[in-house]
């Protein structure tokens, strides 16, 4: 079964249509990566699955079941985010352990305490960063936090809004193996934004490649090693990134 | 002592409750370094030690008539003066700090929430629910406070209940514009997405993401305007629609005390020099918090 399915899907904001008929489809367990350029669409694509962008038609389908345009209890369940700037997704005045204990709460689930300590755990964090704020920790540590935040709930797919493109390069590598071991171990299906075009054939099987809200092709990132893409967008985008995967 | 303050300041602390008695007690350091915000803070403490211990403190009723010591001049045995029905105007201006705090106290009560509450719920939502509580709160600011509050003890009646309720009801509008654009700063931003994506109801998110954010910039400005509810109560009192007589009220003091005010001045001057005296205790501190809770210092702790 498909973990994610769009078909024709539209986005606009307002009357700016942004996103133009754009259909691919996540098998379960797979990740998939939208790659382009910055204003090519790739993180609204993203939005509108996770409800933030409501202005969208065409279908798009989680887990077999369709999407409505609300944030509900289920779909949380089963599909989370993880945002590119670590520094805005946690709220400022929180300690870390509330912001863990929040998905708990709002969900009625019990054993917070064990809970949050075993997530802290899968996410390398040390327990004595449990009751610290957000300003005391690094961009890197900070991302660890909104990716146990999102697996607090143990859902099945990721959405992943270019992780680590706000941190530095030894902090990135952390976060990408993090993510990478997160994913074998619950088997969890992601979908990744990313203008890198390493991290996507690090971290992903297939990708998706959008020029100005379409995508222009889609291809096994097994290409990156070879550079055989079949539209000459694709090719530049391969060359601009230093040919090399 | 030390290890107290180890423990409060410990980089990793070890329950919920330490870290934010951590982060309280970093806020009480900085804002204890500021000069006029630790003078300010003495005053106000000043202030309510006066007003629970005032009938200790003061050394004769406030409302004991002796007719026989009419307009007496500060001397060692009345230390601010007599009026005119012979009252010892210190003990007036003891007993009057209870009605002046109990004012600033219920105003703030009243009026800080409901402005607060109003602000984030029309910055949270957007639209036409902004549209309309907005459109209610600039009714409101185009009033002068003070002949809205007059206006509002005419038709309620003159007393100290109503001269709260008239001063809170001008009192709000401020809050909600301060809270509503305070909203606006952060409702976009990925942690309040974050939260929605985890499916919770925008009742939790108002109440326990947005309107912890917006409390500091409220408690600066409200701290800021006890000033001016103390100035407005007073003005109430000296136009005769607030505190009644013989509530020892320093507007209402003063008010009496005008008719004397050139050969008596004591009458008018004692209770208007309190009011100065707490008026810029709540400047003070208002300003000091001002400069701990600033958002643009919070990087620096």
């Amino acid at each position: 079964m498909n973990a994610l399915t769009l078909e024709g899907v539209n986005i606009a904001y307002g009357h700016t249509q942004v996103v133009h008929d754009v259909s691919f489809s996540v098998a379960s367990g797979e990740s998939f990566a939208l790659v382009g350029e910055s204003g090519s669409g790739k993180s609204t694509v993203l939005k509108a699955i996770a409800a933030l962008a409501t202005g969208w038609s065409g279908s798009i389908e989680v887990a077999g079941k369709p999407r409505s345009r609300e944030h509900d209890k289920a779909f949380a369940r089963q599909c989370q985010m993880v945002f590119q700037d670590p520094y805005g997704s946690l709220h400022p005045r929180k300690t870390i352990d509330t912001i863990l204990a929040e998905p708990l709460q709002v969900h009625g689930l019990g054993n917070r305490n064990t809970r949050i300590l075993d997530m802290l755990n899968a996410v390398g964090l040390d327990k004595r960063y449990r009751f610290r704020f957000p300003h005391q920790l690094s961009g890197g540590q900070r991302q660890r936090v909104a990716i146990a935040r999102a697996l607090m709930l143990e859902p099945s797919i990721m959405l992943l809004d270019e992780p680590t493109s706000a941190l530095d390069v030894s902090v990135q590598a952390e976060i990408l193996n993090l993510l990478k071991r997160l994913r074998a171990e619950q088997n969890l299906t992601y979908l990744m934004v990313s203008h890198n075009l390493p991290v996507v054939g690090f971290m992903c099987e297939r990708m998706a490649v959008m020029q100005q809200g379409r995508i222009v092709e889609i291809c096994d990132t097994a290409a990156l090693r070879t550079g055989e893409f079949t539209s000459g967008y694709t090719q530049e985008l391969y060359a601009a990134s230093g040919g090399a995967g | 002592m030390n290890r107290l303050q180890q423990w409060l300041t410990d980089e990793s602390p070890e329950t919920r409750w330490q870290a934010n008695l951590g982060r309280s007690w970093r806020l009480l350091r900085m804002l204890m370094k500021n000069p006029l915000a630790l003078l300010g803070s003495l005053i106000i403490i000043g202030l309510i030690l006066v007003a629970a211990f005032a009938p200790w403190i003061a050394p004769q009723s406030p409302i004991g008539q002796d007719l026989g010591n009419r307009l007496l001049p500060p001397s060692s045995e009345h230390f601010m003066g007599t009026d005119e029905l012979g009252r010892d105007i210190f003990s007036r201006v003891i007993h009057g700090s209870r009605i002046t705090l109990l004012i600033v106290a219920l105003v703030a009560i009243i009026s800080a929430p409901l402005g607060l509450l109003i602000g984030a719920v029309s910055g949270y939502f957007g639209g036409w629910i902004d549209k309309l509580l907005m459109g209610i709160t600039d009714v409101f600011l185009s009033m002068p406070k003070l002949i809205l509050a007059l206006a509002f003890v005419a038709a309620l009646g003159p007393g100290i209940e109503n001269a709260i309720i008239a001063i809170a009801i001008t009192a709000w509008p401020v809050y909600a514009r301060i809270a509503r654009a305070e909203t606006l700063t952060f409702r976009q931003s990925e942690f309040i997405a974050a939260t929605q994506m985890l499916g919770a109801s925008n009742t939790r998110i108002i109440v326990r993401h947005v309107l912890p954010l917006c409390t500091s910039s409220m408690i600066v400005r409200m701290t800021l305007d006890m000033a001016g509810i103390i100035l407005t109560a007073a003005g109430l009192g000296f136009l005769g629609l607030g505190a009644q007589p013989p509530l020892p009220e320093w507007g209402a003091m003063i008010s009496r005390g005008r008719t004397f005010i050139l050969d008596q001045w004591w009458v008018a001057t004692m209770p208007g020099i309190a009011i100065i005296v707490v008026s810029l205790g709540f400047c003070f501190l208002g300003d000091g918090l001002r400069d701990v809770l600033d958002p643009r210092n919070e990087g620096q702790r």
